[in-house]
């Protein structure tokens, strides 16, 4: 398979009142075509960073980011934001839709941004609504809707620009166990039925038995794996 | 996609209704004031350049000096002597004279002080300057000497808490006259007021013979220089040194011009005025523009992470103040065109109809465009600031 996301001795420091902060302290990571791959570490380990790392929200402060080969450490912030659209979907513990907008409008967004006519946009939204068990909520807004249910809408619009990566941090955090247990098996059914590449950032270890590969990560650093 | 962050930002402005209304309030203020202002000062120009095209702009008028009503007795009159002068200048078609005195009106018991007219009738200028139609009865003729035609006010019952009525007697000054007529609206409330009487007749009931209010001059050619030879025609045969005249001539163009000038001057003030309030209404924008970045600070991180470019972000922001300004502005011209319509309404009653509000389109969409504009201007600032957000910080802010 090959490779989609790689980050190559990658390294942050953070200023932080006149002292600096290093999150990640010469990284390695490789994500390839249709793998579900977990990141796994302790609060404070530089999951959190590398994960912004691998989904381009934040450039590294010295070594390299490569986006199916072309390094984007060096982008401008509009670029990475069309890459971001493009290539990458998220889905946060928190959810992270807004909230003046209904399902359908959260799900459409993503297209927005792409210049997508609204016709088209309206036919993806729906049908990834109806994918994930949404169907009948589309005129929604999130306060109408559950936690299991909003986590679905968050995965629908991860979906909207058909991305290479899902990039999912802590996707059941937020969640009982029961619900999280059905958000992952949605992400486990998207990885092989659909072939998408998942990566899911964790702290949870019990999530590691969803992923094919583990990748584990303390201190800024890899460990192990 | 500017079709799309329309939607989006109404969808926002619905969600925090009250705000969105204050914010639009503080622009609405301002456009009212400047659309009711402006089209106020259109219709009052257009009224008054209206009233002086009904006189005509070949007409010179000679007054004795410091009077533009009623003379007082420090003035030296003008007389025939000096309309005889004004009719042989070169130029002059015609000329007629004309008194004003302050009358003293008795119908029904009540009493009234009204301005009273002496003309000549039948004189073809006197006819020409007062082309009003008489509504009931008939016009002045020569030779009647105990009949007068009122203006359109005296239609209304209240003024003598009894309708007045062709053929009815009424007292002016005390002596007994017949109302022969009566004219339409002249569409200002003081030549409405007014009693018209042949002019033999006041010379007797003020004793004042030989003497007149002013004088009027029909020429026939350019009437700035012809009334400068009428000045010094006049300075001469009353034998006076130039710059001591007791007369002035005017033109109604000369008129015309130190009105016009005085009412944009009052327009331009009074426009001012109200784009302060504009500038107000703008900094309510850029303060809810602000609040809204730093509450949407997540949202804003949210929208980047899932593809939306600064620019993205920077349109989002300046089309919805530019959406608050427009609403405000369109609001305000509402409110503008229904405030001068008041006027109008307020104007028509006391008197004088002749005032027209009239909403040129292009002040209308000129209003609409610049609320827009100064909307957008103030949202700059804040969805600058917006755009420039990082989408890590962004996401991270609670």
């Amino acid at each position: 398979m090959k490779t989609i996301i790689k980050l190559q001795d990658v390294w942050k420091t953070y200023h932080m009142d006149e002292v600096d902060v290093t999150a990640l302290a010469g990284i390695n990571v490789e994500i390839r075509g249709g793998e579900f791959v977990a990141v796994v570490g302790p609060s404070g380990s530089g999951k959190s960073t590398s994960m912004n790392m691998i989904g381009c929200l934040d450039i590294p402060t010295k070594g390299k980011v490569f986006l199916e080969g072309k390094d984007i450490s060096r982008m401008s912030e509009s670029g990475l934001a069309q890459i971001r659209g493009r290539k990458i979907g998220f889905v946060f513990q928190t959810f992270n839709l807004i909230n003046t907008l209904t399902a359908l409008d959260n799900v459409m967004l993503p297209m927005t941004f792409q210049n997508m006519s609204r016709g088209k946009r309206l036919k993806i939204a729906k049908s990834l609504l109806t994918k994930v068990g949404l169907g009948e909520r589309v005129d929604h807004l999130p306060g109408e809707l559950s936690g299991g249910e909003r986590q679905r809408v968050a995965i629908a619009r991860a979906l909207s620009n058909n991305p290479e990566v899902v990039l999912a941090d802590e996707p059941t955090g937020n969640l009982d166990s029961k619900t999280g247990k059905e958000i992952m098996d949605v992400l486990c059914n998207l990885n092989k039925k659909e072939k998408k590449t998942i990566v899911m950032v964790t702290h949870d270890n019990s999530l590691t038995k969803y992923a094919q590969r583990v990748i584990r990560i303390k201190d800024g650093k890899n460990v192990g794996g | 996609m500017i079709g799309d962050y329309f939607r989006y930002g109404i969808s926002n402005l619905r969600q925090q209704k009250l705000r969105s209304w204050l914010t639009m309030m503080g622009i609405f203020i301002g456009m009212a004031a400047v659309v009711s202002l402006i089209s106020l000062g259109q219709g009052l120009e257009s009224s008054i350049n209206e009233q002086f095209e009904s006189i005509g702009v070949d007409k010179l008028f000679i007054q004795p000096k410091g009077i533009f009503g009623a003379p007082t007795t420090e003035v030296n009159p003008l007389t025939t002597k000096d309309l005889k002068v004004i009719e042989s200048t070169s130029g002059v078609v015609d000329a007629a004279g004309l008194s004003i005195e302050a009358a003293k009106v008795e119908f029904n018991d009540v009493v009234r002080y009204v301005t009273l007219i002496g003309f000549v009738a039948e004189d073809p200028l006197i006819e020409e300057v007062y082309s009003y139609d008489i509504v009931e009865g008939g016009k002045l003729l020569k030779g009647e000497k105990s009949k007068v035609v009122l203006g359109n006010a005296f239609l209304d019952e209240d003024l003598f808490e009894r309708q007045i009525r062709i053929r009815d007697k009424i007292l002016i000054n005390d002596i007994e006259y017949k109302v022969k007529g009566f004219y339409e609206t002249f569409g200002n409330a003081p030549d409405d007021q007014t009693v018209y009487l042949p002019y033999e007749v006041v010379e007797e009931l003020y004793d004042v013979p030989d003497e007149y209010g002013f004088l009027i001059a029909k020429v026939d050619g350019d009437a700035e220089a012809i009334g400068g030879k009428i000045e010094r025609k006049l300075r001469k045969s009353r034998d006076l040194e130039e710059g001591n005249e007791d007369f002035n001539v005017q033109t109604p163009k000369e008129l015309l011009e130190s009105f016009n000038a005085i009412l944009n001057i009052l327009q331009i003030f009074l426009v001012g005025i109200a784009a302060i309030s504009l500038v107000v209404g703008g900094i309510g924008i850029m303060n809810t523009m602000y609040t809204s970045v730093l509450e949407r600070t997540k949202e804003i991180g949210i929208m980047k992470s899932i593809g939306a470019t600064n620019n993205d972000i920077l349109g989002i922001f300046l089309v919805e103040s530019g959406i608050l300004g427009f609403i405000g502005g369109g609001i305000g011209v509402l409110l503008g065109v229904g405030f001068s319509k008041l006027v109008e309404v307020g104007a028509a009653n006391a008197g004088y109809s002749i005032i027209k509000i009239s909403f040129p389109l292009n002040l209308i969409v000129g209003t609409l465009v610049f609320a827009f504009i100064v909307g957008s201007l103030s949202g700059a600032v804040p969805a600058h600031k917006a755009s420039k957000l990082k989408p890590v910080d962004a996401l991270r802010y609670e």
